[in-house]
């Protein structure tokens, strides 16, 4: 594999967002990934969402771990700062970057092997913290990338492309995420980009951390009969229980909707994210509920999709912290060192 | 009456407790009174994994030579523990002093004829006293020291004042101890001759103005004075103290007075690839961090290690080391984990090791390490240990300059990125190895890059050619040759007469070492010494070597870890490098060190210079 530069012509008349930005300049290299690849078009929706959401390239940094789908950041925001870690550990990583400067996006990526196998540990615990974060998870229910073995998501009971039988119990990482303490948690389908991106978008202005399971299609190793990842299986088996539109800053709302079958949340950074209701019971802010939903649907045979689980709010890890509001990373010798004459004092105590 | 040891302000005395009972106050104020005489001590814990109901024991070495290795053997033994009376009194020195509690009559068969037997009733003075069994307990530990103090001749007043210090501000519990002390006092002046034990602690001026401190935390206010921001760690013994003592320091300094806000960030992980991960994370993004650990801790972290290495991005990890792996062993010291460092993970890596000798250079070594992480862009150890960790020791009092700025090295600011300055994360600008980085978030459209490990070009792009993973390689091993010149230099000692041997040592051997050399050069015998203080070895050590026909390496592994990086580094033929080594658990002595080279010395034929004269 070689590096390949994307040609960055900036047509005049490509439309500008809120910062001046065009959609080309939320992309990055050109993938390297198989043509078809489910993970290409969660790259795609990335871009769409970043753009819509007028986010400073820049101000954005996203990590990932070990895999196909976490090869992903080198294909969107290309100006923005990037580290592509260890196999299952970006959760830890990405932790450590926010806490050195919390004014950043971070946007973390994974597999489903990166995830929900040697990192479940990971995944779980910065649930559990409440980082500030958009967690996606390019679910193909195989390793991509060493070729093919079953992931620890795949469900039971599901043939590999050689014919095995998966016997091990699925991992839904959408419920675990919302019991580990998740405080945003959404499924979708990479092949469903008017699902998908409102989701980036609410998640990026949700604060805590936001996971997105999104079933991603592994064409080389998992689309074939017999998969319940492949793009056929999905579409078919995919129930969205709401859709969502999201409104950044002050656009207005336009659209009309049927009482009942809508609801706003309005986010503290003041975008809206509206949610129209497909299934009417539903009602995203009752973990209870939300927990037995998404396993009654997967009785049923189908994968529940859209915004599963919004928390009413809760403590982010810097404000459990309590930390200062300028970035640790800025803090120089004034603040930081106590100085000689405090050292002093400590020698003094000391004797 | 058996024969006594006789000895002013240089024994070692044994307290023999069960862990959980409230013994190391008592021990701690035993020794620290000692020091207000201004006597030199040396303490050490000897403790097992449980925090309840198992032996512990504190060693307490007091010299007036000022002596701060472990001296071996026991001059008194204070058998507070009746599990292991049978093995702590066969452990003391003929001539040597039992002291116990002899509320409960015990068969002549528990004694020793050769030793000086001293019963205090300590339960029953205890008892008669206070109703509340904590107390009762509480204070019956400082009864024993009532009692130590009165036949040591250690001065009440100084125990008192120590009193004072530590309840400043709750008169009644100052006062309640004080009370109890002299119910031990009492006892002795009523009941026993003044000169049953011919121990004694008389005033001195032997401590300065040192300070008695423990390495841990040494470390860890060596970390808030560097400008760590973020620490993130595992709990493990002999390291958990690191991260609660900067936790502690860092809410008296670093919390806003006015808004109660932190400027820092201490995360408690769900296991040592958590840390290790986060601390990467933060130093990626420019905030100063480490991890504290001990051995398991490092092998866990090695995969990120070898990342951090590769992806050129600082970290500071605290090795406090103890004994192998799993439970047990793991609460004594060793010095076992050089070679996990030094190669610490997969693929070509090397890493910068710094050995602090005392709690004084824990401090220096810790702020040395943050610095070094930042302009060498790569993780660091600070390779500290139990005996010096978790033991308090006399060291010279911290310093600080508060002109030293932290040394960022080389991060290319928004300005110069804006003036159009070439920006390649991994191009070698200054022929020095080290490359340039940029702050995530810094400027709009420059200086973006995407951290991998190897794979790159000097532009941070993907690649995997050959020639710019050669490259890349070859840069990494100047940076660490450029790492010689910034690491602390050794530290020689030279012999006062001509030899032809010299001996290399480091870490917490020091003061055993120092008290070696002396009696080694007592009896004639000179060896030149030199002291390691980091990892890439500077010229001046293969030098060292050269100069000598044999240099014993003293450390406290089996494998002789350290003569392997030797040898393995600098080309060294092993043969000139002779293992002097110790490993059983307990901290290295001069007995031992100065036996073995004696030993050698022979071997070899060398005649005592002293002898040789006369
Ligand atoms: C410690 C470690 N073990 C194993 C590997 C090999 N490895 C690379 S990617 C991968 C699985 C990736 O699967 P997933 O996260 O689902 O990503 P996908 O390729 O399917 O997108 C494995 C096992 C590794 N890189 N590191
Ligand atoms: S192997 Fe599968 S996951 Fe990897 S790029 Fe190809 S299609 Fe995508
Ligand atoms: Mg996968």
């Amino acid at each position: 594999m070689t590096y390949i530069t994307k040609p960055k012509l900036h047509h005049p008349s490509l439309k500008r967002n809120a910062v001046g930005f065009t959609r080309r300049d939320y992309e990055g290299q050109v993938s390297t990934l198989c043509a078809g690849c489910g993970h290409d078009s969660i790259s795609a929706a990335i871009v769409q969402a970043c753009y819509e959401a007028a986010i400073k390239p820049h101000r954005l940094a996203k990590l990932s771990g070990i895999g196909c789908s976490s090869k992903t950041p080198t294909y969107f925001l290309g100006a923005s700062h990037g580290f592509n870690t260890v196999h299952g550990r970006m959760p830890s990583v990405l932790t450590g970057a926010h806490l050195a400067n919390r004014e950043l996006i971070y946007m973390g990526v994974s597999g489903d092997g990166d995830s929900a196998s040697i990192g479940l540990g990971q995944f779980a615990h910065v649930m559990r913290r409440g980082v500030n974060m958009v967690y996606i998870v390019m679910n193909n229910g195989v390793y991509g990338l060493t070729k093919g073995q079953f992931s620890a998501t795949a469900d039971k009971g599901s043939v590999a492309k050689k014919g095995a039988i998966n016997n091990d119990a699925g991992i839904d990482l959408a419920l675990m995420a919302i019991l580990m303490g998740a405080s945003f948690v959404a499924r979708s389908f990479s092949g469903d980009k008017e699902q998908l991106v409102p989701l980036i978008k609410a998640a990026m202005s949700h604060p805590g951390a936001a996971v997105l399971d999104v079933i991603s299609p592994c064409v080389a190793f998992n689309n074939h009969k017999g998969s319940t990842r492949s793009y056929d299986y999905v579409r078919h088996h995919n129930e969205a229980l709401n859709r969502l539109d999201v409104i950044t800053g002050s656009a207005p709302i336009t659209a009309r909707y049927e009482p009942g079958s809508m609801v706003e949340v309005e986010m503290p950074d003041g975008t809206a994210v509206r949610l129209r209701k497909n299934a009417p019971d539903y009602d995203p802010s009752d973990k209870a509920a939300a927990l037995a939903r998404i396993q009654e649907q997967d009785s049923a045979g189908e994968i529940a999709t859209g915004l599963l689980y919004l928390a009413p709010g809760g403590g982010t890890l810097h404000e459990n912290l309590n930390t200062v509001e300028a970035p640790l990373n800025r803090l120089g010798e004034a603040d930081l060192c106590p100085g000689s004459a405090a050292l002093e004092s400590i020698n003094k105590s000391l004797r | 009456m058996p024969k006594q040891l006789s000895a002013t302000n240089d024994f070692v005395i044994k307290f023999a407790n069960v862990n959980g009972s409230g013994s190391a106050s008592a021990n701690e104020l035993f020794a620290r009174s000692i020091l207000r005489m201004g006597v030199p001590v040396s303490p050490r814990n000897i403790f097992p994994s449980n925090i309840q109901g198992l032996p512990t024991w504190y060693e307490v070495r007091v010299s007036a030579d000022g002596y701060l290795g472990r001296r071996g053997g026991t001059d008194m033994i204070v058998a507070m523990n009746p599990e292991t009376w049978k093995r702590d009194v066969a452990e003391v020195a003929p001539g040597g002093y039992l002291f116990y509690d002899s509320t409960r009559p015990l068969p002549a068969s528990a004694f020793r004829d050769d030793l000086t037997n001293i019963g205090v009733p300590l339960t029953e003075i205890s008892n008669a006293n206070y109703s509340d069994p904590r107390q009762r307990q509480l204070f019956k530990n400082i009864i024993y020291v009532g009692a130590l103090s009165a036949l040591m001749d250690i001065d009440p007043k100084v125990i008192e004042a120590l009193f004072a210090e530590q309840f400043k501000g709750k008169e009644a519990l100052i006062g309640k101890n004080v009370e109890a002390l002299n119910l031990g006092r009492d006892w002795v002046h009523q009941n026993l001759d003044a000169d049953i034990c011919k121990l004694k602690v008389a005033p001195a001026d032997a401590v300065g103005n040192r300070i008695f401190m423990e390495g841990n935390a040494a470390s860890a206010l060596g970390c808030v004075y560097g400008g760590a921001t973020v620490c993130a760690w595992y709990p493990i013994t002999p390291s958990s103290s690191v991260a609660e003592a900067f936790e502690r320091y860092c809410r008296k300094f670093r919390t806003d007075p006015e808004t109660g806000r932190t400027k820092f960030a201490i995360i408690q992980s769900e296991d040592e690839l958590a840390s290790i991960g986060m601390v990467v994370g933060a130093g990626w993004n420019g905030a100063r961090a480490f991890t504290s650990t001990s051995g398991p801790g490092v092998s866990l972290m090695s995969e990120f290690i070898g990342l951090a290495y590769f992806a050129e991005i600082p970290a500071v990890i605290i090795n406090v080391q103890r004994g192998g792996p799993s439970t047990g062993m793991p609460t004594r010291t060793q010095q076992a984990d050089i070679l996990a460092c030094a190669y610490a993970s997969h693929g070509d890596t090397k890493h910068v090791l710094l050995f602090p000798k005392d709690p004084h250079e824990c401090f220096d070594h810790s702020v040395a390490a943050l610095d070094l992480a930042d302009r060498l862009q790569t993780p660091v150890f600070v390779m500290s240990d139990l005996d010096i960790g978790m033991n308090q020791r006399i060291c010279e009092p911290l310093k600080w300059d508060d002109s030293r700025r932290f040394d960022r090295g080389k991060v290319m600011s928004a300005e110069e990125l804006e003036a159009g300055r070439d920006f390649g994360r991994y191009l070698d600008v200054d022929g020095d190895g080290i490359p340039w980085r940029t702050m995530p978030g810094s400027h709009p459209s420059r200086g973006a890059y995407f951290t991998r490990g190897t794979t790159k070009n000097a532009y941070a792009r993907y690649s995997e050619e050959g020639a710019d993973y050669l490259e890349n390689m070859e840069r990494l091993q100047r940076k660490f040759d450029s790492a010689k010149a910034m690491v602390p230099r050794p530290v020689q000692h030279r012999a006062r007469g001509e030899t032809r041997h010299g001996v290399i040592y480091f870490g917490s051997t020091a003061p055993a070492m120092d008290e070696a050399l002396d009696r080694l050069a007592g009896e004639g015998l000179h060896v030149n010494a030199l002291r390691l203080r980091a990892f890439p070895f500077q010229d001046m050590v293969a030098e060292f070597i050269a100069e000598h026909d044999r240099v014993f390496v003293v450390e406290q592994n089996r494998d002789a870890q350290m003569r392997m990086l030797l040898s393995n580094e600098l080309a060294i033929d092993p043969n000139r490098l002779v293992p002097v080594l110790h490993y059983d658990g307990t901290p290295i002595t001069a007995r031992y060190i100065h036996g073995t080279i004696r030993d050698r010395l022979a071997q070899y034929q060398v005649v005592p210079l002293k002898r040789a004269v006369s």
